[in-house]
């Protein structure tokens, strides 16, 4: 399973150069992992049709509880299927779609890492390697979007999905670590076992916020709908795979694979229903306004995700039957539509609905690929859309729920069948229209795989027990984690749901009779309206504008600036944890040691007297007598060692600075006005004040002076030396003070560097301004 | 004791701290010095202070006795009073580098590798 889930990622790797050997039939040759890949999963159908579930392991980090463990079962392998099956004909597709383009090798390495990442996303049990197949489809996705980068919008769109998708990805994870924490398990098979848990929890609001977050911009629910159809602009291979059948369903999955642990509560309902619902609506008015195949198509997708988290929201068994049926169905028509649209873009030169037209003779298999999958899509029998249809209706329709619903799903469904009729049968009738480039059928590659999906449409809805048992009846069971009986079939004699799916034809027929003019209507009436694509770029703007005063505030460029933020931030770091955990600051009157307090009152004195004397000179004295105080208070309390480098470093530094600093200015006195003062005083009493209170609270409190003990121990009997700093330094940490004495030689060299640099540019100046600065 | 020298480092602090934010070069070099000492000071006494007995092992015993001073931070300080000799030799150097090429002390007109902000920052977005 685990090969399974990295073959892709490492054909992935090897695609470019399988474009180097098999040229134009890179597709044909690549297409064989996951046609090999499907296989593999097929042979999952019957043991988990038959009520197993299949779980594989392997540790990857155990310390942490991370494991690449997999789980099988009627979910995950529905999805399993439908991305390798697809797959397929993607990848066939996308060879011939991207004949002969430059970076075709590329885009297949893309292509099929995002097939990896998705196969591993639905399979995978532990939550970390769930989220980190989550985040790898976004980044995939990022790439595939942005592959035409030389085009701003195509970068715009794949940036926006990114932003929008990661960001409700970091959301999810939030979310699966606090339910791994809540339910005290990291494996999903374990938490979602016994919803109950998850249910009682008092985290459970969090968690559900935070995984609808991730799964609703992930599936592109209202108002996070606005960065699908601009995904758009990747090549046509790119959206029928990741925005028809896999991507855009992985926040679908999300919400049904954790039915079982979050579902069932009333604010799961509510918010599922609405969101869905308003999702269904908007994507299917957006859909009908739009005169761009694909874009039609991007938005139907909208509206068909929403169905979808409408019915998950349901949650009854049988809407959660018409979600897995319409899931199978869409998966299989929408993927044929994109690839219809593309083959006609491909072949025509245009995806515009108003210049397309009688294109059926000259391109045969696609428009049998169109028509058929329209047919599905508009949920007429004997297809399997129209089963799924059915299935939604009895879901709406059962018992006690309110007759809105079952509205909301007429009026998505009458749109959509209207916007299937466009795009699948508009463009292959009446009078040859005017387009771009002369039509011609694409090549094999080019509509196998629309017309494979088209067909099994067809076939899945005749042989509706096949579906049942094999597909569908497994997911449903999966989805509401306890044993229902699925009964799928295409008669089911005259009842509700044959009067709303008549209702429904009808009024997608008037629409599809007047497609013209509803979707004129529709754009006088929507485009003027903000929407969150607008809001997209208000945010991104106010993000930029923000990050614009907030490095204005701390990246000035003035030194002062930088000194004066970070002390604060020191003071308060130090400050507020004495402040929490109450002041430590144990204050001993200190003994009258007339030697101690000299020593300490004459090195406070030459500080003082650096800050106040005007005179350098002066100044460079005090500086000294400091530097001496504090050599004396190592002599007093047993440094001799330190003293002694102590009173050599002052000495030099004291000649070394009268040397440079008569060579600099006027020293005067500080130039800083009172409030400057005032504030400047106020921060350096605050950092000298917390320092002086941190270390008290260190002198107050237990010292561990295991390492001393340990080298006083050591120190003759193993290293044989009596001063035991000296054999700190030379012995046991040599290796620290070899890399010291690096450090100074590095400064040496670089002082003499600089200082003959220097030297040099005086040299160039004239004598007499230099003179001037040094009086 | 360390009571004493706890706030001798405290002030140490904040003459160092008072002298870096004057926005001149000169005051800037010695508030590092300041800095360097003050350092210095915190790291020994919270070692712990003993009076006038070195860590040195007597002749006659071969593991040190106790209640000699603590030989630990005594040799942190040792690494590190060279160290920032080093940095304050180097930043005297570079001072006065600077001071050549740029004609000032005033750290505020020192702007050469950031200037004043005139142009806009690259923006996300480019449609």
């Amino acid at each position: 399973m685990l090969a399974a889930t990295l073959a892709p990622f490492v054909l992935g790797v090897c695609a470019p150069m399988v474009r180097r050997v098999a040229g134009d039939y890179t597709g044909w040759v690549l297409a064989v992992l996951p046609a090999a890949l499907t296989l593999y999963f097929v042979q999952f159908l019957g043991p988990v049709a038959a009520g197993d579930t299949l779980s594989f392991s392997t540790e990857w980090i155990p310390s942490l509880g991370i494991a690449l463990s997999f789980y099988v079962d009627g979910l995950s392998l529905l999805f399993a299927l439908l991305i390798s099956f697809i797959g397929t004909f993607i990848v066939l597709y996308a060879g011939a779609y991207l004949k002969g383009h430059a970076d075709l090798g590329r885009f297949m390495m893309f292509l099929l890492m995002f097939m990896g990442s998705m196969l591993g996303l639905v399979l995978s049990d532990n939550v970390v390697t769930l989220f980190v197949f989550w985040e790898l489809t976004s980044i995939n996705s990022f790439l595939l979007i942005g592959f035409n980068h030389d085009k701003s919008r195509s970068r715009r769109a794949a940036l926006q999905a990114l932003v929008v998708t990661g960001g409700g990805g970091l959301a999810l994870l939030a979310g699966l670590l606090l339910m791994a924490q809540a339910g005290g398990a990291m494996e999903l098979s374990i938490l979602l076992a016994d919803g109950d848990v998850l249910r009682e929890h008092p985290w459970y609001l969090a968690i559900l916020i935070l995984v609808l977050c991730g799964a609703f911009t992930k599936s592109a629910q209202v108002p996070f709908h606005f960065w699908l159809p601009n995904a758009m602009e990747a090549p046509t291979p790119v959206s029928a795979y990741l925005h028809s059948a896999t991507m855009v369903k992985a926040g679908v999955y999300l919400l049904a694979r954790m039915n079982p642990g979050l579902g069932g509560t009333e604010i799961w309902h509510v918010v599922l229903m609405f969101f869905g619902g308003a999702t269904l609506i908007a994507g299917a008015i957006l859909a009908l306004r739009n005169t761009d195949l694909k874009l039609m198509l991007a938005q139907t997708t909208v509206a068909s995700l929403g169905l979808l988290v409408f019915l998950i929201g349901i949650g009854e068994p049988l809407a959660i039957q018409a979600a897995m049926a319409y899931l199978f169905a869409h998966s299989m028509f929408k993927g044929a539509l994109f690839m219809v649209a593309g083959s006609v873009d491909h072949g025509t030169g245009t995806r515009d609905l108003h210049r397309l037209s009688g294109l059926g003779r000259i391109m045969p298999f696609t428009a049998a690929a169109g028509g058929l999958a329209a047919l599905s899509m508009s949920g007429l029998p004997p297809f399997f859309g129209f089963i799924a249809k059915e299935w939604v209706y009895k879901g709406t329709l059962d018992g006690s729920l309110p007759l809105v619903l079952t509205a909301v799903a007429i009026t998505g469904n009458a749109l959509m069948f209207a916007v299937a009729f466009l795009v699948g049968f508009k463009p292959f009738f009446g009078r040859p229209g005017d387009t771009p480039q002369k039509p011609h059928e694409g090549s094999l590659g080019l509509w196998i795989g629309a017309l494979t999906l088209a067909v099994l449409g067809l076939f899945f809805g005749l042989f509706s027990n096949l579906s049942e048992s094999l597909f569908v009846g497994p997911a449903a069971i999966a989805v509401a984690g306890k044993a229902m009986t699925v009964d799928l079939y295409l008669w089911g004699g005259f009842k509700a749901p044959v009067v709303a799916s008549i209702i429904t034809v009808s009024i997608g027929a008037l629409l599809f009779w007047q497609g013209r003019r509803a979707s004129d209507a529709l754009a006088r009436l929507i485009d003027p309206i903000w929407g969150p694509d607008k809001g997209y770029d208000q945010f991104m703007d106010a993000l930029i504008a923000l990050a614009r005063g907030v490095s204005g505030v701390l990246q000035t460029g003035i030194l002062r600036r930088y000194m004066l933020i970070t002390f604060l931030v020191l003071a308060t770091a130090v400050v507020l944890p004495q402040l929490f955990d109450g002041i430590g600051v144990t204050f001993q009157t200190p003994p009258i040691d007339l030697l101690v307090w000299s020593v300490a009152l004459l090195t406070l004195g030459g500080g003082l007297a650096v800050v106040i004397i005007r005179s350098r000179l002066i100044a460079i004295m005090s500086m000294g007598i400091m530097g001496i105080g504090v050599a004396f208070v190592f002599l007093l309390f047993g440094a001799p060692d330190l003293a002694f480098t102590q009173l050599m470093v002052e000495t030099l530094s004291v000649v070394i600075l009268a040397l440079v600093i008569t060579r600099l200015p006027v020293f005067g006195s500080d130039h800083r006005g009172p409030v400057q003062i005032t504030r400047d005083a106020t921060i350096a009493v605050a950092v000298g004040g917390a320092l002086a209170a941190l270390l008290l609270t260190i002198v107050g409190s237990p010292l561990d002076i295991g390492l001393s003990t340990y080298f006083g121990e050591r120190s003759y009997t193993e290293a044989f030396g009596r001063n035991i700093v000296n054999v700190i330094l030379v012995d046991f940490r040599a290796l620290d003070t070899l890399g010291e004495i690096a450090v100074v030689t590095i400064a040496g060299v670089s002082v003499l560097a600089i200082y003959a640099i220097t030297e040099s540019v005086r040299g160039d100046k004239s004598a007499d301004s230099d003179a001037e600065k040094t009086p | 004791m360390e009571t004493i020298l706890a706030i001798l480092v405290g002030f140490l602090f904040a003459i160092s701290v008072y002298l870096l934010l004057s926005g001149s070069l000169i005051r800037l070099i010695l508030g590092v010095f300041v800095l360097g000492n003050a350092t210095h000071l915190l790291i020994f006494v919270s070692g712990r202070l003993t009076r006038e007995s070195p860590p040195l092992i007597d002749k006659g015993l071969k593991i040190a006795e106790v209640g000699i001073a603590n030989p630990l931070p005594q040799a942190l300080i040792l690494t590190a009073i060279v160290i920032s000799f080093s940095l304050f030799a180097f930043l005297l150097v570079l001072s006065r580098r600077a001071y050549r090429t740029l004609d000032t002390v005033d750290t505020d007109e020192m702007r050469i590798a950031e200037p004043e902000p005139d142009t806009q920052p690259m923006r996300g977005r480019d449609v």
